[in-house]
C-alpha cells in the first residue's frame, strides 16, 4: 500500500498536492517555496492532474485568486513563504473570515529585513491570529502527511477554516529524505469529493459573499470564527487518528518524546524537534530525565493538552524561532506560560530565542538549554528568563 | 430588521437569500428628503432611471411617489429632474420635520 520515496520537503508537499488534485491552484514563486510549485506545475504539464493552475502576478493575487475559487466552490490551494505571506496578509485574514477551507503549505523563512531567505518562524508566527489553523511539520514525512490531513480538517463542517501546513525553509524544503507515500487511490478516497457549503456558481440559489458587515454583524461573525477554532482540536485529533488507521502513522495535536516521566522538558516546533530527540536520547543514556514536547498544532493552541503534558516537569525550556518584539518572550513561550498559569505547575520556565534568519541550531545548543534546566529545576524561573541559543553575545 | 445572535446567522458573512437588501431600511441615513410635486411632474422617469436605490415608486408607467424607507437622500433625482420648476426638491429632514 505504500511507496518508499526520496523527496525533499517541497517535493513531498507537491506529491501530496498531486494526489489531492485540487480544482484550482494559484502560484507565485518565492524562495524557498518556489520548487514546490515548480514540481506541481510539472504534474500539471504532464497531465497527471486536472487542477487549474493559475499563474498570478503577486502573492496578494495568489491568495485573492484562491479565495475567489474557494468561494466559487472549488477545492483550492496555494503556497508561499515569508514576504510572500506578508504580501498576502490582507486576504489571508479574509480567507479565514469567509470560512473558506483553503489549504496552504508555508515554507518557513525569515521576514526581511535586512534581507534573508533562510528559515525562521517569523512569517507564520506573525499571522498566528489571522484565523487559520496552523500545523507545523518536523520532516518531509510530516509535510506529506499534514498536507493530506489538512484538506479534511479544513473541509470538516464543524470547522470550515483554512489550514496552513508549515515546514522549515531549506532545512526541510530542500533536504532529501526517505518517506512513505500512499498510493493515489487510497488518498483520493480518504479525502473524498469536496462538497462546498456554499457556491457562487449555483445560479438556482444565488447568494452573496463578502457583504458589508459593520457594527451590525461583524462581532457575531468573529464569535462564529472563535467557535470554529474551539471545535477544531477535536477534529484535528479525529482526522489524525483516521489518517493513522489508513497510513499506519497516527497524528495528534502535540507529541511527547520521553515526556511522561521527564523532569526537564524542552518545547519546540518544526525540524528542531528532530535534533532535540537525539539530544534527549544522549541525556537519557546518562540517566537525565529529559523530554520533548513537540507542538504540531499551534493554532488552535491546545492549552489543556499542553498543560497536562508538562504537568510533571520541574523545568521547561521553550524554544522560539521567532521574536515577538516588545513582548515578554517569543510567541510560543508566551502561550506556554499562559497555559501553565492556573494549571498548578510550579516548573521554572526559560525562553530561548534561536535560529533567526537560518542560524544553525546544533545538538550542543540544545545540550546547553538542558544544562541550564538543571539549575532552573532547583532555583525556579530565573530573572533572565529570555535567553538566546547561537547568538554572538 | 430583527437582530439575530451569532448562532442564528450564516457563517462567513454569507447571505443565503437573494435580494434581501430590501429588508435593510437605509432611509434612516438620509439628511435631505426628496419632496415630489405631482402637479409639475411630467412622468419622464429620468429620476427612476437614475435612482441608485430603486426608490422611485411607479404604477402603470407613472410616478406615484418615493420609497422613503430606502431613499438615502442623495439628490440625484432632483438633479436629473428636467422641468422648471423642478418636480423634486431636496429639503433638510430637520426643516421638513419642523414644518
Amino acid at each position: 500500500m505504500s511507496r518508499r520515496l526520496i523527496l525533499t520537503g517541497n517535493d513531498a508537499a507537491a506529491e501530496a498536492m498531486r494526489q489531492i488534485d485540487p480544482d484550482v491552484v494559484a502560484a507565485f514563486p518565492i524562495t524557498p517555496q518556489t520548487e514546490l510549485m515548480h514540481k506541481f506545475a510539472e504534474h500539471v504539464a504532464d497531465g497527471e492532474v486536472k487542477a487549474e493552475l493559475v499563474l498570478v502576478e503577486s502573492e496578494h493575487s495568489a491568495m485573492s485568486a484562491t479565495v475567489g475559487a474557494a468561494a466559487a466552490g472549488a477545492r483550492s490551494m496555494t503556497a508561499t513563504s515569508a514576504n510572500g505571506l506578508a504580501l498576502m496578509w490582507e486576504i489571508v485574514y479574509i480567507a479565514a473570515s469567509y470560512r473558506l477551507p483553503i489549504v496552504m503549505p508555508v515554507v518557513n523563512r525569515a521576514l526581511s529585513g535586512p534581507i534573508n531567505i533562510h528559515c525562521d518562524h517569523s512569517d507564520t508566527m506573525g499571522c498566528r491570529d489571522t484565523g487559520w489553523i496552523q500545523l507545523y511539520s518536523e520532516n518531509a514525512q510530516e509535510v506529506y502527511d499534514n498536507v493530506i490531513q489538512a484538506i479534511r480538517i479544513a473541509e470538516s463542517p464543524e470547522v470550515l477554516l483554512p489550514v496552513m501546513v508549515t515546514f522549515d525553509g531549506f532545512i526541510i524544503s530542500h533536504t532529501a529524505e526517505v518517506l512513505e507515500a500512499l498510493e493515489d487511490d487510497p488518498v483520493r478516497n480518504w479525502i473524498g469529493e469536496y462538497k462546498p457549503k456554499y457556491t457562487l456558481l449555483d445560479t438556482d440559489n444565488p447568494m452573496t459573499f463578502g457583504p458589508l458587515d459593520l457594527q451590525d454583524y461583524y462581532f457575531e461573525h468573529k464569535r462564529q470564527q472563535m467557535e470554529a477554532m474551539r471545535a477544531a482540536p477535536a477534529t484535528v485529533k479525529k482526522i489524525g487518528k483516521l489518517y493513522g488507521e489508513m497510513s499506519g502513522r497516527p497524528y495528534d495535536l502535540i507529541e511527547g518524546y520521553q515526556l511522561e516521566d521527564a523532569e526537564l522538558a524542552v518545547v519546540a516546533l518544526g525540524s528542531t524537534c528532530g535534533t532535540a530527540k537525539v539530544v534527549i536520547d544522549e541525556l537519557r543514556a546518562k540517566g537525565t530525565k529529559a523530554g520533548l514536547l513537540k507542538i504540531r498544532c499551534f493554532r488552535p493552541f491546545p492549552e489543556a493538552e499542553i498543560a497536562a503534558a508538562l504537568k510533571g516537569a520541574k523545568a521547561i525550556a521553550v524554544l522560539d524561532r521567532s521574536v515577538s518584539f516588545g513582548a515578554p518572550g517569543g510567541p510560543v513561550h508566551k502561550e506556554i506560560k499562559a497555559a501553565l498559569f492556573g494549571s498548578g505547575s510550579s516548573a521554572g520556565l526559560v525562553n530561548y530565542i534561536y535560529g533567526l534568519g537560518g542560524r544553525d541550531i546544533s545538538m550542543e545548543h540544545i545540550h546547553e538549554a538542558f544544562a541550564d534546566l538543571e539549575t532552573v529545576a532547583g532555583e525556579g524561573t530565573p530573572a533572565d528568563a529570555i535567553r538566546f541559543l547561537g547568538l554572538r553575545e | 430588521m430583527s437582530e439575530k445572535t451569532w448562532t442564528e446567522i450564516p457563517i462567513g458573512g454569507a447571505i443565503e437569500e437573494a435580494g434581501n437588501a430590501e429588508t435593510y431600511e437605509t432611509g434612516s441615513w438620509r439628511t435631505y428628503r426628496p419632496l415630489w410635486n405631482e402637479e409639475t411632474c411630467i412622468h419622464c422617469l429620468r429620476c427612476w432611471v437614475a435612482c441608485p436605490d430603486s426608490s422611485i415608486l411607479l404604477s402603470e408607467g407613472k410616478m406615484t411617489g418615493i420609497d422613503l424607507e430606502h431613499c438615502k437622500g442623495c439628490g440625484i433625482c432632483a438633479f436629473e429632474c428636467p422641468v422648471d420648476p423642478k418636480a423634486i426638491e431636496m429639503k433638510l429632514e430637520t426643516d421638513v420635520e419642523n414644518g
